[in-house]
């Protein structure tokens, strides 16, 4: 099958921001020993590269639909990456660490397009309903100490449902790592919105209470004050695709 | 470079709401336009020969950009390469609009633009921020400074 290779190993190198970058060890397929990468996640597409300053990239494991889980192994700190599909190939990694394992088992099984847009379809939703309501934020989030709130209930709803046309990622780590995972792979059910992301908790544990709103983190809108609505969105991007426009013919 | 093609023909089998028979000519000089069955899957644009169950190939949205060509034509044109055009031709210019609008949105990037601007807006209107409840508010890939992630951040309420 074609990709278009040269633009995706592109987007592997270009300056969009990467969603996390590291040293694993990789499992080699014909040679199966493992072998050291230099890993770039951006979106859906894991990269790695023979050596951190290498121009391109040796591969890229298209997440889409796979699920990440600790599995057992000699190497310390591994993990893999499983497809669903017929004669899939179980990728197998490392990490360096134990904090970098889990680091990574939760960055790749959020990794996907669908989880993304999940997430933006829900807040793309509460914004509606915050505009709808009128002033006023009343949509708050609820300390999720006795169960789901309404809002989260319906995400985590809409993320377990078994669905042919949605794969998301499942979390298996998010178990105790005592209970290696094997059949964890009902991808569905295992999404893992960090309620149960202590190894001490027990499984299934409820969500810890709203941590105080955080400062510091600026979350200041990019663009002017008052985009709060869809034409006013678009403009926005028109502007934006405008300046990349002019950015690009100009550097022609 | 390597890519995990088993998989993205799996990929390439789920529902689409986007799929249709286009006309489709390549990039290069001498491409002709063929018929091909376009599906657009996450943010893949598969092709496939009318009938066969595998995708002759695919083509991965991101860093690109698609414009109306004519009234039923668009192009998408990868950033690296703007002078190679891949040409689609529809059936009608609804059907052309359609594509377009699609094909925008299918990409990731694009996609965590939203996310941004939803939550800064959100958390403008409500003082809250909307990820928090979900405890995913400090993911890279929903971050508004994306790319400053550098600087040291206030952890006094984690």
């Amino acid at each position: 099958m074609k990709l278009n290779e040269r633009s995706v190993a592109h987007y592997a190198t270009c300056d969009s921001p990467p969603d996390k970058t590291g040293f694993l060890f990789k499992k080699g397929e014909r040679n199966t020993a493992y072998h050291r990468r230099w890993f770039v996640l951006k979106g859906n597409m894991l990269f790695y590269f023979e050596e951190r300053d290498a121009r391109e990239p040796v591969g890229v494991i298209v997440l889409e639909g796979c699920t990440v889980e600790l599995c057992e192994s000699a190497e310390e700190f591994a993990f893999a990456v499983k497809f669903d599909c017929a004669k899939a190939r179980v990728y197998k990694m490392a990490a360096e660490s134990q904090a970098a394992m889990e680091s990574w088992v939760k960055a790749l099984s959020r990794a996907s397009f669908d989880y993304m847009r999940l997430v933006v379809k829900e807040l793309e939703r509460q914004l509606e309903e915050i505009q709808g309501a009128g002033a006023g934020g009343l949509q708050g989030s609820a300390p999720p100490t006795a169960g789901p709130s309404p809002a989260q209930k319906g995400l985590q709803d809409e993320v377990q449902l078994p669905s042919d046309s949605s794969k998301e990622n499942g979390v298996a780590w998010s178990k105790p790592p005592a209970a290696w995972s094997n059949g964890s792979a009902d991808g569905a059910s295992c999404v893992a919105w960090e309620a149960c992301t202590d190894p001490g908790n027990n499984h299934g544990a409820r969500a810890p209470p709203v941590p105080p709103r955080r400062r510091g983190a600026s979350l200041e809108s990019p663009v002017s004050p008052g985009t709060g609505c869809f034409s006013k969105l678009h403009d926005w991007y028109g502007r934006e695709v405008e300046e990349l426009r002019t950015q690009w013919l100009q550097s022609q | 470079m390597r890519f995990n093609e088993k998989e993205m023909v799996s990929l390439s089998r789920q529902p689409s709401e986007m799929a249709a028979e286009l006309g489709m000519r390549g990039p290069k000089k001498g491409d002709v336009v063929k018929k091909r069955l376009v599906k657009l899957v996450v943010n893949f644009l598969f092709y496939f020969r009318t009938d066969e169950e595998e995708p002759i190939g695919a083509l991965l949205l991101e860093q690109c950009r698609v414009e109306r060509e004519d009234t039923q034509v668009f192009s998408i044109v990868f950033l690296d390469e703007a002078e190679r055009k891949y040409l689609f031709e529809c059936n009608s210019e609804e059907q052309c609009g359609e594509w377009v609008d699609s094909i925008i949105k299918a990409s990731y990037e694009f996609m965590r633009k939203n996310l941004i601007f939803y939550r800064t807006e959100i958390h403008r209107l409500t003082g809250k921020d909307p990820l928090e409840q979900y405890g995913i508010s400090d993911e890279t890939r929903f971050q508004v400074n994306n790319g400053l992630q550098l600087m040291p951040r206030d952890t006094s309420s984690l």
